[in-house]
């Protein structure tokens, strides 16, 4: 193979296959995604971020806090949960069924569970074991569903209800997905930890507030100043070794506040059609408003 | 042959150029990226340290916003990836198509006209993502004002190359031919793509994610590898005095990287449709065609001449630059495969592979390499001292240091992730120890390779004086004419 034009072509040949099959292809396929009705009030999703948390996300990208934190829920599979709904009056048929669908029940039980319902009758089934139990409680008047269970170890810390999809990142210019977890994934940090306060003691000072943490200090996103005429409001509240002299105050710059706006907007919980949501059971009557006791929940304030 | 018109103009009816005019007219730019290479490598690896320093202990140098983890350590992937890979792989690139075309380097002026600003480009690269104008993207960090002139410097010297290449005085082309001309193809449009779909017209959302992907995997799999790839098989056969086991498998070993070493760059679990993991999880495991083909060929040549490795200083670098890229090309194929890969990702593995390619691969093949030219190229014997070996031995440390412990330390951190019942600061606290051997072997490699610097300053400093001042210089540092200049 003496030829060099020869070699350049197949390179050439080589080359263009694979920007035609990674590059183009992916981009025919999804390059116009739009917003989509999502959420209990169908509102556009992803929402087009607020001007303060694009100025926050500008701090986030220059300071490369994702070369520890991703933003990238993986989901491992699903489970399946069966709930009775409501139990209706067909009370004798329906506790036989439930008997069928869950052998050992006793008597006590089943009719906890038809008093109680909206009430998860099994969990955790395969899809096929789900819709057997459901066939046995298949009762006229009574109702009940299958709910589908995101499951994976990021879902089971607590980082996210469902995982992480394409729709998710519409308008994440430049996009920080992270290839590292030196720190957790903050696709939902927001829904774990609502108060700004915490956020800006954290990054004046992670190990103040997580135990052990490796996270730096950014400290420069703060300004140390006498204090003028009045205390300003906005002060951190520094106890311990933080403390600073009297006379002195630690206020949050303009980046520090719209980095925690940033993060404050990051709350990927909108079920998709793509990445369905544990949907919570609706109550038939009027308390429908009422969260549900026994729905699943991961939204809950963790910090994990 | 009836196909030869193409080639009628490639090499001219011309006698081949003696080697010592090939090597004078290489001096100037080849030296100059070499020295520059290396230059950055000490600060790729300065940086490095820093930023190992600061992922256990996070109180190090944090109350600079230049010097934040986020900032010094894209500083240090991107000096080390452009300012040394690239560019000593590009020098050494331009005298192995002189040396094989058997014909001076051409417009010798532009590859340092482009060596320059390629330098000039990465300084301003590297204090913009210091600044906070990182891009975001991976390997791509340096900002816009950066990239457009590095791509610019970058065909300044792949011209030179094309015309080296074009006016060659020997017709026939060897393997490390068909990997350069491949490479020099590769960079301006992978660059180019990844430019223009991310930074001047952007994408939107996991696209961006994509064509990232797709650019790191041409840039690693392709084109560094290609660039390392012409570099070994240039020189274990040299070194070792004897012919390439197989040309016909290097063929095919070559052809087969080009095909499927071009494709992937997602990982499987991405927020993308899934097809695009699938497929780059089977492309790399195509690519243990060509790095059998490549593995083959390279031990065949070997072959019962095992003992060279003690004395040729160039031969062991570059034996064990190509050992490291038979090691990341298999562990690569491993730890796509999905099992593997949903304990790998999101850990120390990643970046455990990345060390083990520059400072395994590329940066003990670009040793090598340096450790032949360079004398050749200033007619000067390197000065006298340890320098080699201690640069061998804290290479090797270094390289053990900064991959096993990350490969490991990935591995258990990996395990932890995936048990939502470990908490997650104790995932955070488990990666410490093996984060402060890597530290250590960063340092180890600094140290080596900051001796390794100097000693090629000094030989610079030596042949730049006894070309202008002879009397300068006492006998010992006297340049003396190579015995073996007179070999091709």
């Amino acid at each position: 193979m003496n030829q060099g034009p020869l070699i350049f072509l197949g390179a050439l040949l080589a080359l263009a296959a694979s920007w035609c099959g990674m590059v183009v292809v992916p981009n025919v396929q999804i390059g116009r995604q739009q917003q989509v009705a999502a959420g209990p009030s169908n509102s556009r999703y992803p929402a087009i971020p607020s001007g303060e948390a694009q100025r926050g996300r500008d701090v986030y990208r220059a300071q490369g806090c994702f070369y520890c934190h991703t933003t990238n829920v993986r989901q491992s599979g699903a489970k399946f949960d069966v709930v009775l709904a409501s139990a209706g009056t067909n009370k004798a048929a329906l506790a036989s069924g439930l008997r069928a669908a869950r052998p050992g029940l006793t008597p006590a039980e089943v009719s906890q569970i038809m008093e109680q319902a909206p009430k998860p009758v099994l969990q955790g089934l395969t899809r096929a074991e789900a819709e057997t139990a459901l066939k046995h409680l298949t009762v006229p008047d009574a109702k009940a569903e299958i709910i589908l269970v995101p499951t994976g170890p990021d879902i089971e810390r607590g980082w996210g209800r469902r995982m992480s999809v394409a729709q998710d990142y519409l308008f994440d210019q430049p996009l920080m997905l992270s290839k590292q977890r030196i720190g957790p994934d903050l696709t939902t940090i927001a829904a774990r930890q609502r108060d700004p306060s915490w956020h800006l003691l954290h990054l004046y000072n992670p190990q103040s507030k997580v135990n052990g943490s490796t996270m730096p200090p950014y400290r420069f996103l703060f300004e140390k100043r006498k204090i003028g005429r009045h205390p300003s409001p906005d002060a951190l509240q520094l106890t311990g070794e933080d403390a600073v002299e009297p006379g002195y105050e630690v206020v949050p710059t303009e980046r520090a506040r719209a980095l925690v706006a940033y993060l404050l907007s990051m709350d990927a919980q909108f079920g998709l059609f793509e990445a369905p949501l544990p949907v919570e059971p609706k109550r038939p009557d009027a308390t429908t408003n009422q969260p549900s006791a026994t729905a699943p929940t991961n939204a809950a304030p963790t910090n994990r | 042959m009836p196909a030869e018109t193409g080639s009628s103009t490639a090499c001219s009816a011309s006698p081949p150029v003696p080697v010592n005019e090939i090597d004078r007219s290489c001096r100037t730019p080849v030296v100059f990226l070499l020295a520059c290479s290396q230059a950055w490598l000490v600060i790729g690896l300065l940086f490095g340290v820093i930023s190992s320093i600061k992922l256990h202990g996070p109180g190090f140098l944090s109350g600079s916003e230049w010097l934040a983890y986020g900032r010094i350590y894209p500083a240090a992937q991107n000096a080390l990836a452009y300012g040394f890979a690239a560019q000593a792989l590009l020098g050494v690139g331009l005298w192995i198509l002189a040396r094989l075309g058997r014909v001076t380097l051409q417009g010798a002026g532009i590859p340092i006209v482009g060596g320059i600003f390629w330098n000039l480009s990465v300084a301003l690269g590297l204090l913009g993502i210091l600044a906070g104008h990182n891009t975001a993207y991976d390997w791509l960090e340096m900002p816009r004002y950066a990239s457009g002139p590095l791509f610019f410097s970058y065909l300044l010297i792949a011209i030179c190359a094309i015309m080296t290449f074009k006016l060659r005085r020997e017709c026939a082309l060897y393997v490390s031919q068909w990997y350069l001309l491949a490479a020099l193809l590769w960079f301006p449009w992978i660059y180019s793509t990844a430019q223009l779909l991310l930074i001047i017209f952007p994408v939107r959302g996991v696209l961006q994610a994509v064509v990232n992907g797709w650019f790191v995997q041409n840039l690693f799999d392709i084109w560094l590898g290609s660039l390392g790839l012409a570099a070994i098989f240039y020189f274990l056969p040299k070194t070792l005095d004897r012919p390439l086991h197989s040309r016909y498998l290097a063929l095919f070993g070559f052809w087969a990287l080009l095909f499927f070493g071009s494709w992937g760059g997602m990982y499987a679990g991405a927020p993308v449709p899934k097809w695009l993991g699938s497929l780059s999880i089977v492309f790399k495991v195509m690519t243990l065609i060509p790095l059998l083909a490549v593995g083959l060929n390279l031990y065949r040549t070997m072959a019962g001449k095992w003992s060279a490795v003690k004395t040729d200083a160039a031969l062991g670098f570059v034996a064990l630059g190509a050992l490291c890229y038979l090691l990341v090309g298999v562990v690569g194929i491993l730890s796509v495969l999905r099992t593997v890969s949903e304990r790998t990702l999101f850990t120390l593995f990643t970046p455990g592979m990345t060390n083990l390619y520059l400072f395994g691969f590329v940066a003990l093949t670009v040793a090598g390499a340096m450790y032949y030219i360079v004398p050749r190229l200033l007619e000067a014997e390197w000065p006298s001292g340890g320098t080699q070996t201690f640069h061998f031995w804290t290479s090797v440390a270094g390289i053990a240091l900064v991959t096993l412990p990350l490969l490991f330390g990935g591995l258990t951190q990996g395990a932890k992730l995936n048990d939502p019942q470990a908490p997650f600061i104790s995932v955070v606290r488990s990666i410490i120890p093996f984060l402060g051997l890597s530290t250590l072997g960063g340092t180890l490699l600094l140290i080596g390779n900051a001796a390794l610097l100097g000693r090629i300053s000094k030989a610079m400093l030596a042949t730049c004086c006894g070309s202008c001042c002879p009397g300068l210089l006492s006998a010992s540092q006297k340049p003396r004419a190579l015995a073996s200049g007179g070999k091709v």
